[in-house]
């Protein structure tokens, strides 16, 4: 620790004043020292350890403000780095990497974070893994603070892996109910696909620098300057989009986020919405260098799949009951949009990350929002709710709020985000993409309506009284709600866009506000909700879209992908695994067993009939004789001492016959 | 000054007593006195040949015997007087407790 102190003084002076940037790792580690105190300590703190991760997180949030203040006053990048271990020519460091964008998301995934931690005092009170569940979410945190400050890409692996992890176990900390644990398996299974093509995407990455780095920046140098073949760039490219399909869920690995939503809400704020879904954006931006240097088809590929996401998972959207599912089908579109923003070039890309930041926030809200909704109606499904707007006022203008920002009404981050979207579009003169961005625009504005009316308005359908939630839960969602506003015009022409100041990629870029573009996003979210207004406005029974017949079938069956993936893949794999594997156990391992048991029975018979006859017979043998004798003898012991004499003397007489013979 | 084959003689019949008397009688405290009968027997064959061979080691040693003697039937006496006590009987037939 003390090494990597010193090192980083050094770096710094050499840098110059870098501030608080020489200490973002600091925000990394505290989360990790919260996780083992949590583990030790927790389950004897008052209050079961919540106290740790709200304390390390919260620190982690200042100081990430601290950080982005060093980019706000125009400070430059800073990185700094010690030796981890050699392979060879190849230097593995542990390091970090501070930018703009690093300084951004610190600031999202701690606030978040910081959020969440608060949130579940609440969420989680009396939960039978609280301690535990802490443990897990500083973990997580901490991985992702990893994932955002790595300077190489063997490290961000690292946290990219521990995330993957700490949500497969954060999805099943309900493990008793078995739908719980198998959505759990689902999505760690469902995300390892897209990170083997990512692995490998690393290992093509190094290979081309010809072994000796894999810093991210070093290796974005090369690729830039046309160091690397344009062919080996596309294949890494393509590689390392793989991870971001997997874990940003895009289509077609999108099917795990949805059924992540067993987990408890929190960690679906946290994991599933504002974070870790982020981390496959985040990667694709930062090893962005890979991607623009690639051949076009490989960014035409990205948003291919982005757009196909975004436009299939808002459909998706519309059909569901789960209010939480609803949340998770519009994230993975939003996540769609973002992704779609990739292939946009350079301006596309940090237009994608100023919607991941705004999303981030609005995104958090909504699903803490939601948490707070089911912790008072014990139920996930919007059709036992309804008329919640009046038992649970903070959390329905909360909810409010962030349902607008989603649906991109100004003057809310989402409205300020999906416009740099639309404009980075049109200036990339993708207009396939840009129309198809405005129809789910308006798709997405239809179901947050059709969300907000069934769970605020209308009357109360599920049982019992639903209360507000407690002060730790509320507290965060007015946090977030201020922050859903006020974000959004940190990337406003009219605020300077300061946003776009510290977060790009070659140079800052000018941000034009185009007053057509506005208008056209604000139609496409108006007719939305307005549609959605008369459609659902007296809805009661049964969902109106039913009336669409095939296609109403096609969506709830979420296009038939799950089935295909069952029937398909799974289901012909596992059971010709199964059946190999139940032949292997029972002709081979059964047989090998039963085969030596057999041996050994036999062996045993024969020691055992050798120990019977013969060393049972010897030992048995030895002691009747010894009993026998013995039998016979005892008659000469009368006890008459006179007899004993008698022998006595008789022995003495035989003997002096003896010797005087001799 | 007696003949040796007079004392042998002596002592022979002395010794046959004695044995009679340990082998035949019932009386514990008579088989007690036959054992010092037997050690008498001992000492007057020391004597004599000690005479014999003008050698005081034999009357010596027939001391030692006699004072032997003396505490062998102190303690035999004791271990009769405490049988008695226990089983009103010092018939050595009727003690015959350690047997098969």
């Amino acid at each position: 620790m003390i090494a990597l102190v010193l090192a980083h003084e050094e770096a710094a002076e050499a840098a110059g004043s870098a501030g608080l940037t020489r200490y973002a790792w600091l925000i990394a580690l505290l989360p990790i020292l919260s996780a083992a105190l949590t583990l030790f300590f927790g389950k004897r703190t008052p209050g079961r350890g919540w106290i740790y991760g709200v304390v390390t997180v919260g620190a982690g949030f200042v100081l990430s403000l601290g950080v982005l203040w060093h980019f706000v006053t125009g400070g430059g990048p800073y990185a700094s780095s010690v030796e981890w271990f050699q392979i060879g020519p190849l230097e593995m460091t542990l390091g970090q990497y501070v930018d703009g964008l690093t300084a951004v998301m610190l600031v999202v995934v701690t606030a978040v974070s910081l959020c969440v931690h608060i949130y579940s005092i609440g969420y989680m009170h009396g939960d039978s893994r609280f301690a535990w569940f802490y443990v897990v979410l500083s973990l997580f945190t901490a991985a992702m603070l990893n994932v955002v400050i790595a300077d190489n890409l063997f490290q961000l692996l690292v946290g990219w892996e521990v995330m993957g992890i700490c949500s497969y176990l954060l999805i099943g900390h309900w493990w008793e109910e078995h739908v719980n644990s198998s959505s759990a398996i689902k999505a760690f299974i469902t995300t390892r696909i897209g990170d083997v093509p990512f692995m490998f995407g690393i290992f093509v990455l190094i290979a081309a620098t010809g072994f000796t780095t894999s810093n991210i920046q070093e290796i974005g140098h090369l690729v830039g300057d046309g160091e690397v073949a344009r062919g080996v760039v596309s294949i890494a490219a393509l590689l390392l989009f793989g991870g971001a399909i997997g874990k940003s869920a895009q289509f077609p690995l999108h099917v795990w986020l949805p059924d992540a939503m067993a987990g408890p809400t929190p960690v679906s704020a946290l994991i599933h919405a504002a974070t870790m879904v982020a981390a496959g954006v985040y990667m694709v931006g930062r090893t962005y260098e890979v991607f623009i240097n690639a051949d076009p088809w490989v960014l035409q590929f990205v948003g291919v799949i982005g757009v196909i996401t975004a436009v299939g998972a808002g459909l998706l959207g519309l059909v569901q009951d789960d209010i939480k599912r609803v949340l998770a089908y519009s994230t993975v579109s939003q996540l769609g949009y973002m992704i779609t923003l990739m292939a946009a070039g350079p301006a596309g890309r940090n237009a994608a990350f100023f919607h991941l930041f705004a999303h981030a926030f609005f995104k958090a809200l909504l699903f803490l929002g939601s948490g707070s909704v089911i912790h008072a109606c014990h139920t996930n499904n919007m059709s036992e709710m309804g008329g919640l707007r009046k038992p649970m006022p903070v959390t329905f203008w909360t909810f409010l709020i962030g349902s607008f920002a989603l649906a991109g009404i100004p003057p809310l981050a989402g409205f300020f985000s999906k416009d740099e979207l639309l404009v980075a579009l049109e200036h990339d003169h993708q207009i396939a993409l840009f129309a198809l961005l405005l129809f789910t625009a308006a798709v997405t504005a239809f179901y947050t309506t059709r969300m907000v009316l069934q769970t605020f308005f209308g009357t109360y359908r599920g049982h019992g009284h639903p209360h507000e939630s407690p002060l730790s839960m509320t507290g965060p969602l007015v946090f977030l709600a201020a922050a859903t506003v006020s974000v959004g015009f940190l990337g406003f022409a009219a605020t300077g866009a300061p946003f776009f100041d510290w977060v790009f990629l070659e140079e800052p870029e000018a941000i034009t506000f185009v007053p057509w573009i506005a208008a056209l996003s604000v139609a496409a979210a108006g007719l939305g909700l307005l549609w959605g207004w008369v459609v659902y406005r007296d809805w009661q029974a049964e969902d109106p879209l039913v009336a669409l017949g095939p296609g109403y079938r096609l969506l709830a069956r979420k296009y038939y992908l799950d089935d295909i993936y069952w029937k398909g893949i799974i289901r012909p794999i596992r059971d010709n695994v199964a059946a190999f594997v139940n032949w292997t156990n029972q002709v081979v391992i059964d047989g090998i067993v039963n085969g030596v048991a057999r041996l050994t029975r036999r062996l045993s018979d024969g020691i055992m009939a050798f120990d019977e006859e013969v060393i049972d017979g010897a030992v048995n043998g030895l002691g009747q004789t010894a009993g026998f004798t013995g039998g016979l003898l005892r008659y000469l012991q009368s006890g008459n001492v006179q007899r004993y004499a008698a022998f006595l003397f008789a022995g003495v007489v035989i003997l002096a016959v003896i010797f005087t013979r001799i | 000054m007696i003949r040796l084959p007079l004392v042998l003689f002596f002592s022979a019949a002395l010794f046959s007593i004695g044995v009679y008397g340990v082998l035949a009688r019932r009386n514990a405290v008579l088989v007690l006195m036959s054992i010092e009968l037997m050690l008498n027997a001992v000492n007057v064959n020391l004597i004599g040949f000690s005479q014999l061979w003008r050698d005081l080691t034999g009357q010596v040693f027939a001391l030692f015997v006699i004072a032997v003697a003396a505490a062998e039937v102190g303690i035999g006496l004791a271990i009769v007087m405490l049988i008695y006590r226990n089983r009103e009987t010092i018939n050595v037939d009727e003690v015959s407790l350690l047997k098969w």
